[in-house]
């Protein structure tokens, strides 16, 4: 893949008005599937949660999942949408090995919400507001593994193995209207109305809501036009960027590279692209049309969606405080200095440090785990923070471990990285290899009289108030202790023993 | 001939209880009659004689210990074959299906098996259901009993030429645009379209999944009824069964009567352009209603001059859904191209061998009414025209209790007489189709047969939704009347069946 030509941004944004629009897949955690009663769980060994209905056996039908129905209602709700009332589900056709029935149950005319909208916040404390055209339901496709090619591709495989535990999962889709005038800060805009989604799918506890596993999917269209142009621009939709990073990089990656096609007199191709994330670039996929033709129609084997006004208002009632909301009360209880908070959020840490204080940290000592070493680390290895190897409880063990003493930080960046390669919980770690740092007083004196001893021009240094002296002593008794010894401590007896020896 | 065969369902039942039978002889007669007719007339694609053998042996070892059974423990029946089963392949009468042996029971077979009904095998049917006459079955047509040179009426040949050729006392049939009531009417037999939604779905490979109902095909009313009970009811495996109970099918037959009734004489269906020994029949059957008590009253169904141009998109739209999933992916036959196929190379190759003619032909139209240019031009008026053909039914019905038609404008036609003339072929059903696009009810029982060719003549009664129990009351009450003037049954008529 040849890395196309790209304009500078600035420049690009000088030239074009850039228009977005974002097609985002939540997956709910509901216990089965969206039309069976299989287990909504595709992780399992391949093809065992599945069913004569979710793998399309003839004669089989679909039975709505009614606690998707609730979950959809109230991701629509939260995203201050109307719900439909009589709603209903179409078939999408067209072939492809993973779609068992080569049609996929979706809503077309009538989605389960429409219209709504959401304030989006960007880095620079600029809002905007984007508005939602429809959240609908509809079923996952299977997973599809190509064996033989070159990149896991189908371009050059032998053949495909499909794992058809992940068909039929329940989605719903949350599709934006145009999102104009966000300018240079559109790459942001798209990366934190993402993050808002995961937290509202989150707060409501319908989704995993993990990107880095595929519970939400983002597709993100892009299209520039000269300002002033009228008529919108040709857009191309970058497909399946799963993290808020890449995100951010692929809508900048393409307004950089339609620039520098435009600027140069070219036309805009309307096709999907995939996402590299290891080249920085998208890459064309297939061409798509306003008129690929899905053969829509009702669904005959399904019955409407009819929700009543008791549910919609029962649901409403159980909302979760909005995500803005949220961040105030947060910001009051926590108690960060309002920079501090705002680089929580724009770094997507919000979430990860409240349950890590829920998990029982300190709030000041979770933030500086996660926005120091977490994402020094993060940052390192070109990933998310949320994709590391460590939960909360853990980042919350490791906190108190150094909070109380028993670890310095040093062994305590030791004890994470032992965490991030899977060798168990802090705790363990720490009582597995013997990491806690030395608080007996007796063997901290003997060592500190030995190193007095052997030193004794140090030794008359301190006695005679020079306490900086003091220094080398701390570093033999460390050494000593190997490294497992609280500094801090190891002072105050060093001066303690000076005066009394 | 065995006597036990010629027996009804409800006799065959009674004999059963009174342990003047055993389920093994019975059930073992009606495969002697498979064994002896079988080949000349064609009505079963997969014969389970074993397992057959093996329910009447347990109901009848049950039976001896003194347990309660369901009513109709011990009584053999055969299964159309679009319909799943778990101990004997399931064709749909497609190639693209041969062999397949599915991993679970249709809902309906399920509640045989729990009716404790041993289950004599699959019966043929046009490929996937789409057909009049099965001729279109990729395993050879059925034979009309009647008269093996023409052909048992459509898609449920199978079923409706082994319940009149003696080979099942019962049968369970589908119907999408006519599939139960046409060979019913053809064969002298009786078939009933229950209101859609009355018997689950669950399990048949779909034609049209907003048209297809399944129901009961017997030799008399009766016991129809006696099957629709046992097969009715609400299933949560489909959204589109009925969650309230349409009563007893049984009670409504044995206490038939016309008296009072108003039955609706459809403007639109009342015999013009039928066959002439059709329309006699169907004159006589209005006159013998009028002086049983029933009123007779005309009611104008305009929108029906449309219902056949609607089905056939609506149905072809359906059912290029219904049938993408046979891909070779995950089940049935799969031809591989040469060279280094892919998945789409390997698709439309299997599509293209194990597909028939018909099945094609409704596939490419169906996508064609489907797809963006055309959708509204097509499939959408087809909806609009469905409405429009409710809406005469409510009018109808709010002036009759029950309508009236003859069942299909013609007689049993030879084979090979409309094969070629798919138009021909769909004029068949004009009389059937309108209650599939309504969900309403519809029976077929036989009045007789036609002065020029003495083969049966059916009349179809048509009821409002979830008013299956008028049908068997009026059904039964003509058929009670037509066998005192008889003397005998319709079946009784029927030439001996020369086989060798």
């Amino acid at each position: 893949m040849a890395k196309a030509n790209l304009m500078d941004y600035e420049k690009a944004i000088e030239l074009f008005e850039v228009v977005i629009g974002l097609e985002v897949h939540v997956e709910l955690n509901t216990n089965t599937k969206m039309f069976c009663g299989c287990r909504n769980d595709f992780g399992d060994e391949p093809n065992t949660n599945v069913c004569p209905i979710c793998i399309g056996l003839p004669g089989s039908l679909p039975v709505v999942n009614g606690k998707a129905v609730e979950s959809s209602i109230s991701i629509g709700l939260a995203l201050g949408c109307q719900i439909e009332p009589n709603g209903g589900f179409s078939r999408k056709n067209y072939f492809y090995p993973d779609l068992a029935k080569n049609y996929q149950t979706s809503q077309f005319k009538d989605p389960i919400a429409f219209e709504g909208q959401i304030d989006v916040e960007v880095p620079s404390g600029n809002k905007f507001t984007v508005l939602i055209e429809r959240a609908h339901m509809e079923e996952d496709a299977g997973k599809l593994t190509h064996i033989g090619g070159a990149t896991g591709r189908i371009q050059g495989a032998e053949y495909s193995l499909v794992d058809y535990n992940r068909a039929g999962v329940p989605l719903v889709e949350i599709v934006t209207k145009p999102v104009y005038g966000a300018g240079a800060e559109a790459p942001e805009l798209a990366a934190a109305y993402v993050r808002l989604i995961r937290e509202i799918v989150k707060a409501l506890g319908v989704s995993e809501a993990r990107m880095e596993r595929g519970n939400v999917r983002c597709d993100a269209n892009v299209s520039i036009r000269p300002h002033g142009q009228e008529k919108l621009g040709t857009r191309t939709e970058t497909k399946n960027v799963n993290s808020l990073r890449s995100i951010e990089r692929a809508v900048r990656y393409e307004i950089q590279r339609q620039a520098h096609i435009l600027a140069g007199g070219g036309t805009i191709t309307q096709e999907t692209r995939h996402w590299h994330e290891d080249k920085g670039a998208t890459s064309a996929g297939r061409p798509k049309s306003d008129a690929d033709d899905y053969r829509y129609f009702p669904e005959p084997d399904l019955v409407p969606v009819q929700p009543s006004t008791e549910l919609i208002e029962r649901l409403r009632a159980a909302l979760p405080e909005n995500p803005a909301d949220r961040r105030k009360r947060l910001a009051t209880e926590w108690g960060f200095a309002e920079l501090e908070f705002r680089d929580v959020v724009n770094a997507g840490l919000m979430d990860l440090i409240e349950e890590t204080v829920a998990q029982g940290a300190k709030p000041q000592s979770a933030r500086k785990w996660y926005a120091g070493e977490l994402s020094r680390i993060a940052n390192s290895e070109e990933k998310d923070v949320l994709a590391l190897n460590i939960t909360p409880a853990q980042v919350a063990e490791l906190a108190n471990l150094v909070e109380s003493g028993k670890i310095n930080d040093r062994i305590a960046r030791e004890v994470l990285s032992a965490v991030l390669d899977g060798a168990g919980s802090p705790e363990q770690i720490v009582k597995e290899r013997g990491l806690e740092v030395v608080s007996d007083d007796g063997a901290l004196i003997a060592a500190i009289d030995e190193a007095l001893k052997s030193q004794p021009d140090v030794l008359e240094k301190i006695r005679e108030g020079k306490v900086q002296a003091a220094g080398a002593v701390i570093g033999a008794v460390m050494q000593a202790m190997k490294g497992q010894a609280d500094a801090a401590r190891v002072r105050e007896l060093v001066l303690e023993r000076a005066a009394s020896l | 001939m065995s006597e036990l065969i010629r027996k009804n369902a409800s006799e065959l039942i009674e004999m059963m209880n009174k342990g003047q039978v055993s389920s093994v002889e019975v059930t073992q007669a009606h495969l002697d009659q498979i064994a002896k007719v079988g080949d000349a007339v064609h009505s079963f694609l997969h014969i389970s004689a074993d397992s057959a053998l093996a329910t009447a042996k347990e109901v009848d070892r049950r039976r001896a210990a003194g347990e309660k059974l369901p009513t109709l423990a011990g009584l053999p029946i055969a299964v159309k074959d679009n319909l799943a089963t778990t101990d004997a392949p399931t064709t749909a009468g497609s190639k693209i299906l041969e062999g397949w042996l599915a991993p679970y029971d249709a809902t309906v077979v399920t509640k045989l098996r729990n009716e404790l009904m041993p289950i004599l095998g699959k019966t043929n049917l046009d490929e996937f259901a789409m057909g009049s006459s099965t001729e279109f079955s990729a395993y050879g047509p059925s034979k009309n009993p009647w008269d093996l040179t023409r052909i048992p009426g459509g898609s449920g040949g199978g079923s409706s030429s082994a319940v009149s050729s003696f080979q099942s006392p019962l049968a369970i049939g589908s119907d999408t645009g006519g599939s139960i009531r046409f060979p019913g009417a053809v064969t002298g037999t009786v078939g009933i379209k229950p209101t859609y939604g009355a018997v689950s779905r669950y399990g048949l490979i779909a034609l049209a999944s907003s048209l297809d109902q399944i129901g009961p095909v017997a030799r008399n009313v009766l016991d129809a009824a006696y099957l629709q009970d046992a097969i009715a009811g609400h299933d949560p495996h489909d959204s589109t069964s009925l969650t309230n109970s349409l009563g007893s099918m049984v009670e409504a037959a044995k206490h038939g009567s016309l008296k009072g009734k108003k039955v609706g004489l459809i403007k639109q269906l009342s015999g013009d352009g039928f066959q002439q020994g059709v329309r006699n029949r169907f004159a006589e059957a209005l006159k013998l209603l009028t002086d049983a008590g029933a009123e007779i009253v005309e009611v104008d169904c305009p929108s029906f001059e449309y219902a056949i141009d609607a089905y056939y998109l609506i149905l072809p739209a359906e059912a290029s859904s219904n049938l993408a999933k046979f891909d070779s992916v995950r089940f049935g036959m799969r031809v591989t191209p040469e060279g280094n196929p892919t998945i789409e190379r390997v698709m439309a190759a299997t599509r293209e061998a194990g597909f028939g003619p018909e099945v094609k032909r409704r596939i490419i139209l169906g996508t064609f009414a489907l797809s963006s240019g055309s959708f509204d031009k097509f499939y959408g008026a087809a909806l609009k025209v469905r409405t429009l053909i409710q809406r005469d039914f409510d009018s109808a019905f709010a002036k009759a209790d029950v309508l009236v038609s003859p069942t299909a404008p013609t007689t049993a036609f030879k084979f090979g007489e409309k094969v070629s003339d798919p138009l021909a072929m769909y004029l068949n059903d004009i009389a059937t189709i309108p209650a599939n696009l309504a969900g309403i009810p519809g029976i077929s029982v036989p009045i007789g047969l036609a002065d020029e060719d003495n083969l049966p003549v059916g009349i179809q009664f048509l009821a409002p939704a979830h008013k299956d129990a008028a049908l068997y009351e009026v059904g039964a009450a003509l058929e009670g009347i037509l066998e005192g003037i008889w003397g005998k049954r319709m079946m009784d008529f029927a030439p001996k069946l020369e086989v060798n």
